[in-house]
C-alpha cells in the first residue's frame, strides 16, 4: 500500500508541467480567453502530439491507455495553467462518455478521432431545471432517433464537431452540423470554458450503444474536474504566498501578519486535503472499488466549497491588486466559480453521500 | 500510488480481522458510565489483551516488544481497529509519542528498559512539557536541572500534564544551561514518577474531570542516564515529540471518530424530527454528511502523509495540518450532534434521560480542549505559515 505517487507518475506530472508552462503560460490563455472560443487549433494538436487527448483510452482506437491517477495529474497541470479550450470537455467528459457507453464501432467512428486529436466534442446534460440528476432529463428521443428540445451550459459546443445529448431514453452522438441544431452563447464567469444553449428540432443523432455507461463517465469526469480544481487552488496558493513574502506594508513583508499567514495556511489546508481526496477517488474509479461513488461525491463535494474559499483568501490577501483584472487571481476564480456548480455542488454532493451512507447504514434496518 | 495491499498486507489485515472479530470486548459500550479510573483500567486491560496478541507496537522493533511490521502496517492496524470498533489502548502518550522518540532518540538500554513496558501497558506514561509560563512558547520553560555527580537534581514546576495523576514515568523537557539562549539549554529526561520530591495535583477541567494536573517538582534526583538524546541539544528532540504529536497522533484518533459518527447516524434514524426520523431531514443529513466526508478526508490526509513519512523517516511540519484537521473537525462534530440531539445534547450521565449516558455533553465540552492541546491552531498555521509555505516568522 502506497498513498504517494510512483516515479513513472512524477516524470509524467512534471512533463506535463513543463508542457502547459511552455505552451500555454497565462498570458496566452489570456489571449484565448479574448477569442470566440477560446480555442486555439496550434496549442491543440500540440496537446494531441503529447498524447494528452487520447491519455486514458485504449490503444486500439489510438489512446495512450494510462489510469485515471494519470488523468487526474495531468488535470491538476492544465488547471494550474488555466488551459482554455476544449481539452476537458473533449477528451474527459465526451471521450470517456463515448468510452464507457459506445459500441466498438461507434469508439472507432468517435473516440479514435478525439485521441487523434481531429476532432472535438462535448456533452450536452443540462436543461432548463439545471439539475445534475439524471432522473430530472426530460428531452426524450422519438423512436427513430429524432431530438428535439433544448440543452443549456453545454460546454465548448461551439468548436465540437459531436455533441453528446444526453436524453431521458438514452445518449445520441449529434454532430454539430446537423439539421435544425442551433447554439446560442451563454456567456458567464468563466472565460476560458465557453458555454452555449443548444436548440434541437428534429435532429438526428446516434444512439450510444450502452446508456448504463454513463454514471462511470460522469464519475471520472467528476473526479477530473475536482483536480482541475486542485491545480487552481495550488495556482491561487502559489501566487499568494509569494504576494506576500513579497508586499511590504509597515515595513515588513505582509507575510509576517498572522492574520494574512493563517489564510495562507487554510488555503494550505484546503487543497491538501482535496488532493487527498480526488487522489483516493482516481484511485478508487480506476480499482472499480465499491466506494468509488462515495469517494468522488466526498472529492466533489469538499472541493467545491474549498476552492471557492482558497480563491476568496487569495484575493484578500493581494488587496486592492487582488482587485483588477490584470492580476490573474480573478481567471481562477472565475472558473472555480463554474466548476463549483459543474457535475453538482457541494450540497448536491452532501445529499448524494447521504443517500449513500446514512440511508444505507445499517442502522437503518435495526431502527425500522 | 496503490492502495492495494500487498500479499504480506493482505495477511496482516486477515489475520488481524479475525483476531479482532473474537476479541473486541463488547461490554465496553457500557464503560462510559464509569469513572476516568474505572474506564482506564478498562483500556489498560484492552492494551495488554493486544500486546499479548502481538498488535501492540506495529512498526515498533521487535527485540523491544513491537511487531517488526512496517508503518502502513500500522496505518492498516489503525483502519481495522475502527472497522471493528474496538475501544482504544490506555497508554496514548507513550505509544504516540514518547516510545517513538525513545526509538528515534534513545540509548539501547533506554529501548530495552521502556519500549516494551509501554507496549503492555505495564508502565503508564505522560508528557511534562507545558508550565505556568510556557505554552505556546515552550522554549521558554524554566524547570531548572543541575549536574550533581551522576544525577540531575530538578526543581520547578509542569501544568497541563495528561494523566500526570496515573502515569508511572513523565518525559520532561528541562533547562540545564541557564545561560545559553532558551532553545540551545534544554534538555529531554524520563522521570520515574514515583521518585522522591514528585508531588501531582489534579486540575478540574472543564468537563469537570481530572484528566490533566499540575507537577511540582521539588529536589528530584533524575540518573543522567534518563537523558534522552544529548545533555543541552533536548529541543531537537522535544520537536521529534512534537511532530509524532501533530502529525501521526491523530490517525489512532479514526477509531474514535468512526465509531461517533456510526453512533449519530444510528440517532439520526431513531431521533424524530418534524414528525419524522431525523435522518430524513435534509439540513440533517447535509451536516452528517460533510461529517462523514470530512472524516473520510482526514483518513486520506493521514494516509498520504504516513506514505511519505515512510520514505523520509521522519514526520515533517506538514503534519500540522493532520493536528488542526482533526480537532477542528472534531469540534464541528460535536456541534452537529448537538443540534441533532437538541435539549436533550446537554443532559449528563447524572440525568436519567440521558442519550449515551451523557456522552455527548462530555464530547461537547472537551472538543473545545482539542485546538489547545498537542500545540494551538493559531500555533499549527504559524508553522505551516513559516516552515511549510516559507513566509517570514509573525514573532
Ligand atoms: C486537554 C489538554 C491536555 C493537555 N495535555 C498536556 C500534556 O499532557 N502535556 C503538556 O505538556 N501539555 C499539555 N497541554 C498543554 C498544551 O500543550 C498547552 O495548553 C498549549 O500548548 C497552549 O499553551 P498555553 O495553555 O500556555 O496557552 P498560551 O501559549 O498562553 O496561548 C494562549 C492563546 O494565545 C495564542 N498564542 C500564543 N502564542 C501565539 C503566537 N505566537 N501566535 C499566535 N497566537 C499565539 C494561543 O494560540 C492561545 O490561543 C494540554 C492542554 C489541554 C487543553
Amino acid at each position: 500500500m502506497q498513498f504517494g505517487l510512483t516515479e513513472s507518475q512524477e516524470i509524467l506530472r512534471d512533463s506535463a508541467r513543463k508542457f502547459f508552462a511552455g505552451e500555454c503560460p497565462i498570458a496566452e490563455a489570456r489571449r484565448l480567453m479574448e477569442t470566440d472560443a477560446a480555442y486555439d487549433a496550434k496549442l491543440w494538436s500540440k496537446l494531441a502530439e503529447q498524447g494528452y487527448t487520447g491519455i486514458i483510452f485504449p490503444e486500439e482506437y489510438g489512446g495512450v491507455g494510462l489510469g485515471i491517477v494519470e488523468l487526474i495529474l495531468l488535470l491538476e497541470e492544465s488547471g494550474r495553467a488555466l488551459l482554455p479550450g476544449p481539452f476537458f470537455t473533449t477528451v474527459v467528459q465526451a471521450g470517456s462518455l463515448i468510452d464507457a457507453a459506445g459500441s466498438p464501432e461507434q469508439k472507432k467512428k468517435y473516440l479514435a478521432p478525439i485521441c487523434h486529436g481531429e476532432t472535438r466534442a462535448s456533452v450536452a446534460f443540462l436543461e432548463a431545471n439545471a439539475s445534475w440528476d439524471p432522473a430530472d432529463i426530460h428531452l426524450e428521443a422519438s423512436a427513430d432517433g429524432k431530438l428535439t428540445g433544448e440543452k443549456l451550459f453545454v460546454p465548448d459546443a461551439a468548436v465540437a464537431d459531436t455533441i453528446l445529448v444526453v436524453a431521458h431514453n438514452g445518449v445520441f452522438a449529434v454532430d454539430s452540423k446537423a439539421p435544425g441544431l442551433t447554439l446560442k452563447p451563454m456567456p458567464g464567469m468563466d472565460l476560458t470554458r465557453r458555454q452555449y444553449s443548444l436548440k434541437l428540432k428534429n435532429t438526428p443523432g446516434e444512439k450510444l450503444a450502452n446508456p448504463a455507461g454513463l454514471p462511470r463517465a460522469r464519475g471520472i469526469a467528476t473526479a477530473a474536474l475536482v483536480a482541475e480544481m486542485v491545480g487552481g487552488m495550488q495556482r491561487a496558493l502559489d501566487l499568494t504566498v509569494e504576494y506576500a513574502k513579497t508586499r511590504k506594508q509597515f515595513g515588513k513583508p505582509i507575510g509576517t501578519f498572522q492574520a494574512v499567514q493563517h489564510q495562507c495556511a487554510d488555503m494550505y489546508l484546503e487543497t491538501e486535503s482535496s488532493r487527498s481526496a480526488v487522489y483516493y477517488a482516481a484511485w478508487a474509479l480506476e480499482q472499480k472499488a465499491p466506494d468509488a461513488a462515495t469517494a468522488v461525491s466526498i472529492a466533489k463535494m469538499y472541493a467545491s466549497d474549498a476552492s471557492r474559499t482558497v480563491g476568496n483568501r487569495g484575493i484578500q490577501i493581494h488587496g486592492g491588486m487582488g482587485f483588477t483584472w490584470e492580476n490573474d487571481l480573478h481567471l481562477y476564480y472565475r472558473r472555480a466559480k463554474a466548476s463549483e456548480t459543474m457535475f453538482g455542488d457541494a450540497t448536491f454532493h452532501r445529499e448524494r453521500i447521504a443517500r449513500q451512507v446514512i440511508d444505507t447504514s445499517t442502522f437503518v434496518a435495526k431502527t425500522a | 500510488m496503490d492502495l492495494n495491499l500487498s500479499i504480506d498486507e493482505q495477511q496482516f489485515q486477515d489475520e488481524l480481522r479475525s483476531w479482532l472479530s473474537t476479541n473486541v470486548p463488547r461490554e465496553w459500550e457500557h464503560a462510559r458510565e464509569q469513572s476516568l479510573d474505572v474506564r482506564f483500567e478498562f483500556h489498560r486491560k484492552w492494551q495488554r489483551q493486544l500486546f499479548e496478541g502481538g498488535w501492540a507496537g506495529i512498526s515498533w522493533p521487535k527485540e523491544y516488544g513491537g511487531r517488526g511490521a512496517s508503518l502502513m502496517q500500522q496505518v492498516i492496524f489503525w483502519q481495522e481497529m475502527a472497522r471493528a470498533g474496538a475501544p482504544q489502548m490506555a497508554n496514548v502518550l507513550g505509544l504516540g509519542l514518547i516510545g517513538p522518540t525513545i526509538i528515534a532518540f534513545g540509548t539501547e538500554e533506554q529501548k530495552k528498559r521502556y519500549l516494551r513496558n509501554i507496549l503492555n501497558a505495564d508502565e503508564i506514561w505522560c508528557q511534562g512539557f507545558s508550565e505556568p509560563n510556557a505554552g505556546s512558547d515552550l522554549a521558554g520553560l524554566q524547570t531548572d536541572a543541575r549536574l550533581d555527580g551522576d544525577h540531575y537534581v530538578v526543581n520547578g514546576q509542569k501544568v497541563w500534564t495528561s494523566y500526570g495523576w496515573l502515569a508511572d514515568w513523565c518525559e520532561v523537557v528541562v533547562r540545564t544551561d541557564p545561560a545559553a539562549p532558551k532553545h540551545k539549554g534544554l534538555t529531554v529526561m524520563l522521570v520515574d514518577m514515583k521518585s522522591p520530591g514528585v508531588d501531582v495535583r489534579p486540575l478540574r477541567q472543564m468537563t469537570g474531570e481530572t484528566e490533566f494536573n499540575e507537577v511540582f517538582f521539588r529536589d528530584v534526583r533524575i540518573p543522567a542516564a534518563n537523558v534522552v538524546g544529548k545533555v543541552n541539544q533536548g529541543w531537537d528532540v522535544a520537536i521529534g515529540t512534537l511532530m509524532h504529536e501533530r502529525g501521526s497522533f491523530g490517525a489512532g484518533l479514526q477509531i474514535i471518530y468512526k465509531r461517533n459518527m456510526d453512533r449519530l447516524t444510528e440517532l439520526a434514524h431513531s431521533t424524530q424530527r418534524n414528525g419524522a426520523p431525523a435522518a430524513k431531514d435534509p439540513i440533517i443529513r447535509q451536516k452528517l454528511a460533510q461529517c462523514y466526508a470530512e472524516i473520510e478526508i482526514m483518513r486520506l490526509n493521514q494516509m498520504r502523509a504516513f506514505s511519505r513519512i515512510s520514505s523520509t523517516g521522519v514526520p515533517g511540519p506538514e503534519g500540522s495540518i493532520q493536528k488542526i484537521f482533526w480537532s477542528e473537525l472534531n469540534q464541528r462534530f460535536q456541534q452537529v450532534a448537538q443540534e441533532l440531539l437538541g435539549p436533550y445534547g446537554q443532559l449528563s450521565s447524572e440525568a436519567d434521560e440521558a442519550i449515551d449516558n451523557g456522552t455527548w455533553s462530555y464530547g461537547y465540552l472537551r472538543s473545545r480542549g482539542n485546538t489547545i492541546e498537542a500545540g494551538t491552531s493559531e500555533i499549527q498555521r504559524n508553522i505551516i505559515g513559516h516552515f511549510v509555505l516559507g513566509l517570514p516568522r509573525s514573532y
